[in-house]
């Protein structure tokens, strides 16, 4: 016979089970806020690089601090060819997002709302597009858009661009307009609008902030596109091509900061359509 | 107009720009790589390439980072996902921070990592100011080939768990609670419910991953040309090699069709492997 009395016993119990889960919480806290840092100690170096003069960024050890110079960064904007080459990624993440947005809202409604014969077809098509390395698709259209004159244009860049964001931009559409009723429109209908009516005053309102979100996805696509981007263009660089194309060359600081202002749009937009990003994939995933 | 005809005039536009610029230049791809300088048709590409003394190199090191990175961030992710399926306050930001990475390149990935791994880097200042080396040291040199793989190991690790780990989040919020209720009436501990529950009902959304990881890690380039530059050959740094220093479209459209090659045998593979049977799919 134990000493200890049945109340005694369910209070140890207790407490060994309120310790392990104090202790279980504890290495989850710890694992998310190591995770966390994991993503995020290495922008803030990359920061701290950048936001700090030559001599530091050239020079040892480190400080883990920055000290606030902007001569790296204003460098880098005033190195030779940054400039233009910030304007080039801009101009082609606008026209892909343009493009993208233009061919894949009709498609992506087409395959919300529609059954027609060829639709799987279709749809093999688009999800055809994600099991190949788009970018190689650079190389013929290289040698494609010197016979057409497209060649080093921002323009031929971001047809390319567009074929790598085009799947995504009709698949977020159409699980989009999938998620708005098809009622609302019929009861447009009723109510005496033509389809592109009630498209138009029904359905886009409800869908704007997801096409955006897709708009933005296509943008970043874009701009962070490195390899079709340093096939293509030559004297028209993007900030991707150029920085690639003048590794051997640029100096060190020129590097940092330019993945520095190469992350931030990204991050940002990123950030503006945080709620879209999950599901976008959530539903590109099927 | 017939209203039949609605749908594919709404679909035209994407088919006609898919043909124009995907359909077609896929083909070209194989036209130009197996087409020779002399307008012959033939195999010459392909022996300038498999010539090439870093032809093999850069298929072992394409193929082995694939083989290290793929499963560390297959583990990474599903224990992430796991971890913020379990998390009530703080879940969005959480899930925001840790998919940053999606909107960072692998060029910037690189630069990210230079910027820590270099001689003048971050990850010497802290070694030195805790005593370990008292002069930089040069890790990422052609002496240390196996540094530099780990390096880029660790930056692919970095950037691009993400993607595995957004596919896998949605994944795991399809599964029907009720499951999960069930596996816990019938006496199974969470880690029975991961095995037996999550992971077989998470097949599709894995397959997915796996694809599209898989895929991105043989065109895997720019953090290589930062952290390795030639002392690492890599499928696609040559391939861009190949077409911008050698101006040979050739050579380089012979490099991707391997890629191509690659990622097709491997897309089947994950196919095969991780078939979902009709009727198993929620």
């Amino acid at each position: 016979m134990s000493d200890l009395s049945y109340d005694e016993i369910l209070e140890k119990e207790v407490r060994e089970a309120n310790r392990k889960k104090k202790m279980w919480r504890w290495l989850f806290l710890s694992s998310v806020a190591f995770l966390v840092s994991w993503i995020l100690f290495p922008i803030y170096l990359l920061a701290v690089n950048s936001l700090s003069s030559a001599d530091v960024v050239n020079g040892w050890p480190k400080s883990f601090l920055p000290e606030f110079d902007m001569e790296s960064l204003s460098f880098f904007m005033e190195y030779y060819g940054v400039l233009n080459a910030l304007k080039n990624s801009l101009i082609a993440a606008l026209f892909t997002m343009v493009i993208a947005i233009g061919l894949g809202t009709p498609a992506g409604y087409a395959l919300a709302r529609f059954d027609f014969r060829g639709k799987e077809t279709f749809r093999m098509l688009i999800l055809l597009t994600r099991a190949f390395p788009m970018p190689l698709l650079a190389l013929p259209l290289a040698v494609i858009f010197i016979n057409v004159g497209l060649d080093d244009s921002l323009f031929g860049l971001s047809l390319v661009h567009t074929a790598l964001a085009l799947p995504f931009s009709v698949l977020i559409t159409s699980s989009l307009f999938l998620g708005i009723p098809v009622e609302l429109e019929e009861a447009a209908w009723v109510l005496g609008c033509n389809r592109w009516q009630a498209f138009m005053k029904v359905v886009m309102p409800l869908a704007l902030p997801g096409l955006t979100a897709s708009a933005v996805f296509a943008f970043v696509i874009s701009w962070n596109e490195v390899f079709a981007a340093a096939v293509l263009t030559v004297n028209n660089q993007t900030l991707t091509a150029f920085l690639v194309q003048s590794l051997s060359t640029s100096p060190v600081e020129v590097k940092f900061a330019g993945g520095l202002i190469l992350i931030l749009p990204a991050i940002l937009f990123l950030f503006v359509v945080r709620k879209y990003l999950f599901s976008m994939w959530g539903i590109a995933n099927r | 107009m017939n209203k039949k005809y609605y749908p594919y005039v709404l679909i035209a536009p994407s088919v006609l720009f898919l043909l124009l610029f995907f359909v077609y230049p896929f083909l070209e791809v194989f036209v130009q790589a197996f087409t020779s300088s002399d307008g012959q048709v033939g195999f010459s590409n392909f022996e300038n390439i498999f010539t090439d003394y870093n032809f093999l190199p850069s298929l072992k090191n394409t193929l082995l980072l694939a083989l290290v990175v793929v499963p560390v961030q297959l583990c990474m992710a599903i224990g992430m996902s796991l971890m913020i399926s379990k998390m009530k306050k703080g879940r969005d930001t959480v899930l925001y921070i840790l998919t940053i990475p999606l909107g960072v390149s692998d060029l910037a990935a690189g630069i990210i990592w230079l910027a820590i791994l270099d001689q003048n880097g971050f990850l010497n200042s802290f070694l030195f100011s805790i005593g370990i080396i008292d002069q930089p040291e040069s890790w990422l040199n052609y002496q240390n080939p196996i540094i530099i793989f780990a390096a880029v190991v660790v930056a692919e690790i970095w950037r691009a768990t993400a993607i595995l780990l957004v596919i896998l989040v949605s994944g795991i919020g399809l599964i029907p609670k009720e499951y999960y209720e069930a596996a816990e009436i019938f006496g199974a501990n969470s880690w029975v419910r991961l095995w037996k529950v999550t992971l077989p009902l998470l097949r599709p959304s894995l397959q997915t991953a796996l694809i599209l990881r898989t895929l991105l890690a043989f065109e895997v380039f720019a953090v290589v040309m930062l952290l390795g530059g030639s002392n690492m050959p890599v499928l696609m740094g040559e391939t861009f090699n190949w077409a911008f220093n050698y101006q040979d479209t050739g050579a380089a459209s012979a490099y991707a069709v391997v890629i191509l090659a690659l990622s097709i045998v491997f897309t089947l593979f994950y196919l095969r492997v991780l078939r979902v049977p009709k009727g198993a799919r929620i």
